[in-house]
């Protein structure tokens, strides 16, 4: 039974985010089989499951722009007044007409962190893309896209939770390096990562831990 | 939260000025349409004076909901409005700021050029005062109830089409009154109960259609 699965989750006494027995649907479809599991700080949470499973589905509705069918998201040690995790989805919400700095300066002043110049031209740096900083968007490769996306994560100081869909997209070798770093430091730090990845998670130290998604059992 | 509605104008109005023709076109649009009058109906200055204001208003409304189609779209498919939607309480402002801004980038320009189509048909200056009122009174409702409707047809096929279906009936209200304005000052009478008319319309959507924008947006993108 599906629903058995409630017991296996263990809440650990930080945990920042706790996910009951969750179900989603697109359509009319049931996407995968009700998931329990909870996120402590500093903990990483890898969510796995095959293309169409609803891997983008579970992020959005941990992230609150769908509703879940069933269970409960409860995300827990922010106070209200705090911001919202950080969702990072599988587009870039870049503008093309903007150039580098304009457009992480855009996302970051949106979701209240008013930055001055300097520390976007740091979050870029630390992605590579600070020599692109007063290029247009429309001129970059879809690789630099996502460097200036991730940019954000570097540009963080407080220790929001993450929610990261597919982020080792587009990226090369080294950007896989580079953001691996950067979410394995953010964890040390304290704080809680949850992303989704088809490649194997180039990150030791904290382990990930996998929930993986299952097609649901026929009623 | 006026971070957001501030923040987002904004980077509208930097994107618009990076795309020039895109805030060329509705005007010329208008242009276009309006000056197409004269040629059609013929040069009889006593028929031009009297459908003149329908003309400007029907023009300014076309142009209106010609422009408004991709006030979400572009934003929508590029995962910014998924980003803007995210932050706390920021439907209402998102919503807001779009409309100011699509005003700011459309209304705004149609006001400043209505004197001159008064002008081509040859409407007495008190009438070119009232157009003018009528216009800024009434265009920030077009733009307001566009951006609704541009909101509920977000990502559906032949969204623009249905847009104007939706929205033009909504509109009527407006041309009813910014037109009526014009003729009771063109007649010697005073327009002050259409401008109120015009005003009561204008607050009762600045306050509504807001709201209903941000609803329709977050069924949009669930």
């Amino acid at each position: 039974m599906a629903g058995d699965q409630a017991a296996d989750a263990k809440t650990p006494a930080d945990a920042v985010l706790s996910v009951q027995a969750l179900e989603c649907r697109r359509g009319d479809r049931v996407l995968f089989a009700p998931i329990s599991f909870a996120v402590g700080a500093g903990a990483i949470v890898w969510i796995r499951g095959a293309n169409g499973q609803g891997k983008t589905t579970l992020l959005r509705t941990l992230a609150g722009l769908s509703a879940p069918t069933a269970g409960e998201v409860v995300w827990t040690g922010a106070p209200e007044i705090a911001p919202r995790p950080l969702y990072l989805a599988h587009a870039n919400a870049l503008k093309e007409d903007l150039t580098v700095a304009e457009s992480l300066r855009f996302l970051l002043h949106l979701a209240g962190q008013h930055v001055d110049g300097r520390v976007v031209e740091a979050a870029l740096e630390r992605f590579g893309m600070a020599s692109r900083k007063d290029a247009f968007v429309r001129t970059l490769s879809q690789g630099q896209r996502r460097r200036v996306a991730l940019a954000r994560l570097a540009a963080q100081r407080e220790l929001l939770p993450w929610l990261l869909d597919e982020p080792f997209d587009a990226l090369d070798a080294a950007g896989v390096e580079l953001l691996a770093g950067v979410i394995a430091e953010h964890a040390r730090r304290g704080g809680a990562v949850v992303l989704t990845s088809h490649l194997s998670l180039p990150i030791e130290e904290p382990a990930p831990a996998i929930v993986e998604l299952h097609a649901p059992a026929f009623a | 939260m006026s971070g957001t509605f501030a923040v987002l104008v904004a980077r509208d109005l930097r994107l618009a000025a990076r795309r020039r023709v895109d805030i060329v076109l509705p005007i010329a649009f208008f242009t276009v349409a309006v000056s197409l009058f004269p040629l059609g109906v013929g040069p009889e200055p006593q028929i031009l004076r009297q459908i003149a204001p329908g003309v400007v208003w029907v023009a300014a409304l076309l142009a209106a909901m010609l422009s408004v189609t991709q006030l979400y779209a572009a934003d929508h498919a590029d995962g910014s409005l998924e980003q803007m939607l995210l932050v706390p309480g920021a439907r209402i402002p998102v919503a807001l700021a779009k409309a100011v801004s699509h005003w700011l980038l459309t209304g705004l320009p149609l006001v400043v050029a209505a004197p001159v189509f008064g002008l081509l048909f040859d409407m007495t200056p008190a009438a070119i005062a009232s157009l003018v009122a009528g216009l800024v009174l009434g265009t920030p409702v077009l733009s307001l109830l566009g951006g609704l409707g541009e909101a509920l047809t977000l990502g559906l096929r032949s969204g623009a089409v249905l847009l104007i279906l939706i929205i033009v009936p909504l509109c009527i209200p407006a041309i009813i009154f910014g037109a009526g304005a014009v003729a009771a000052a063109e007649s010697g009478l005073s327009a002050r109960g259409h401008y109120s008319l015009l005003g009561a319309l204008l607050i009762f959507t600045a306050v509504l259609a807001p709201m209903a924008t941000a609803a329709a947006l977050r069924i949009a993108t669930e």
